[in-house]
């Protein structure tokens, strides 16, 4: 099974020149998302037929923090004026919806948060996720970034 | 396949403490969407409701070392941020705690389709075999993060919301805590089929064709006869977006005559408590034999048309369906189907 992560700390705009460079968006993004949507492409970069829009293919993001550090921004801007651009990002399942958003993956996606990173519980939650009658495999990521500038942030296909 | 049932419930709400006293509101077109914070005190608002759910739900249900726990929210106890640890996990860790469950919580945070993403995630733990019974809470109270949130995207009505009427003008906000305690011992409701779709199209707005909402509805469609549907009860925050998005998705499942009703006028969007929280009140309402009118409803402003009302109607059938959407483009739907033990 291919497992990628992304070291804590790294710059995500080197990694995104290196790996994307033509996806704009990604400049919008919080950290949770920039860094769900970098694991994603290192491991579909090369799928055949990719972006074919496809039911089939879950999304499931786990981590303890959830949006913590996107939150942590918004709020700041409440002291000011209140930034739409940063409160949409203020919920810890909108990295599922960013990657689902760039492969036309229209399955099921998830977001999880547990007190640790607990690997049986995890591997146990993506196992009944294909309870799902149409979900063959899935993306499943631990990113937890308590602040934009520390995580942990490591993802993999579970197939079914 | 293991059959799911619903043992007991529970609800913390501004408009009553039972899930018939929110059904009698509803009848009566009494509404209140916040808390009198007075009756609480304690260091969490958030977890004291949750608790005092999870609390009623599990009356005479037996906590085992095999009891699951599933906590629905989108922001917790946001209203504390940066003056206390306000990760979900550590308040889920002390709501489950709390009424002795000793299994690993399990946080889920799916924007406004986490009530039903979190039955679901039950349902799946029960099917597994590897739980006696899952006590799932939702729980949402209302703080100036969330609500300057909404008002910045301009998605608050300045009025009581008005679901699917040709003047609605946004969401109102709301707060409560609901719980429903499943398991495969046979009960009154049985979660008979649930589905999560993303819509792949934008993180804050709803698709212009329904997508998910419609992949969710024809997923679900096919384990059930379209004759045995009492009624749908739609997401339908009253904001112009997701109930036109709705009118499309029932339209494209071949579902546009039957009896939809949306609850936000009675006590408002509950965000993480929501699914639970209307699953609860829809079956109230059908072991009455109504379908509850749709609060601030008058006159039809969506483009496709939709069976709904400001009356109450009965309820004829077997089962209901709830269906939710939210941000980040995910939709979901689930079917409570009257089981056998009354």
């Amino acid at each position: 099974m291919k497992e990628v992560s992304i070291p804590s700390g790294a710059n995500l705009t080197a990694i995104y020149r290196e790996l994307v460079g033509d996806y704009p968006k990604f400049f919008k993004m919080d950290t949770l998302s920039k860094l769900g949507f970098l694991l994603s492409e290192m491991l579909v970069r090369d799928d055949e037929g990719r972006f074919t829009p496809r039911e089939d293919r879950a999304v499931i993001v786990f981590s303890r923090n959830g949006c913590l550090a996107n939150d942590i921004n918004y709020a700041k801007s409440m002291e000011d004026f209140p930034s739409p651009a940063l409160f949409v990002y203020t919920l810890p399942n909108i990295v599922a919806g960013e990657i689902s958003i760039r492969n036309k993956y229209e399955g099921e996606t998830s977001a999880y948060v547990l007190d640790k990173y607990d690997r049986p519980l995890i591997d146990a939650i993506v196992r009944q996720a294909f309870q799902d009658r149409i979900t063959r495999d899935a993306i499943v990521a631990w990113i937890d970034c308590p602040s934009d500038s520390e995580w942990t942030a490591t993802a993999w296909i579970k197939t079914k | 396949m293991t059959k799911v049932y619903c043992i007991g419930n529970g609800l913390v709400t501004p408009v009553g403490s039972t899930a018939l006293e929110v059904l009698q509101a509803a009848r009566e077109g009494r509404s209140r969407r916040l808390f009198e914070r007075g009756a609480f005190y304690g260091a969490s608002f958030f977890e004291e409701i949750a608790i005092e759910a999870a609390k009623k739900a599990t009356e005479g249900i037996e906590i085992t070392p095999h009891t699951g726990f599933v906590l629905s929210t989108t922001k917790g106890d946001i209203e504390h941020i940066g003056k206390a640890d306000i990760s979900l996990a550590a308040g889920a860790g002390r709501i489950a705690g709390t009424i002795g469950i000793t299994t690993s919580p399990i946080v889920v945070s799916n924007a406004c389709i986490s009530g039903i993403a979190a039955l679901l995630q039950g349902v799946r733990m029960i099917r597994s075999g590897e739980y006696d019974n899952v006590v799932v809470v939702g729980a949402e109270v209302c703080s100036e993060f969330i609500h300057s949130g909404f008002d910045c995207l301009k998605a608050l009505s300045p009025e009581p919301c008005r679901p699917f009427d040709k003047d609605r003008r946004g969401l109102n906000l709301g707060e409560a805590a609901a719980a429903l305690v499943l398991s495969a011992r046979e009960g009154p409701w049985e979660i008979s089929d649930g589905v999560i779709r993303n819509d792949a199209n934008h993180i804050s707005g709803p698709s212009r064709t329904g997508e998910g909402s419609y992949k969710c509805l024809r997923y679900v469609l096919e384990g059930i006869n379209k004759e045995d549907i009492a009624f749908i009860s739609v997401h339908g925050t009253a904001t112009p977006y997701n109930d036109e998005m709705e009118s499309i998705a029932l339209y494209r499942a071949g579902l546009s005559d039957v009896p939809v009703n949306a609850l936000k006028g009675n006590f408002g969007h509950t965000l993480g408590a929501a699914g639970i929280l209307e699953s609860i009140v829809s079956m109230a309402a059908f072991d009455s034999g109504i379908v509850l009118p749709t609060k601030g409803f008058h006159e039809l402003g969506v483009s496709y048309p939709v069976n709904v009302s400001a009356k109450e109607r009965p309820a004829k059938g077997k089962l209901f369906i709830k269906l939710l959407s939210g941000f980040g483009g995910v939709n979901g739907a689930m079917v409570f189907r009257k089981g056998g033990a009354l």
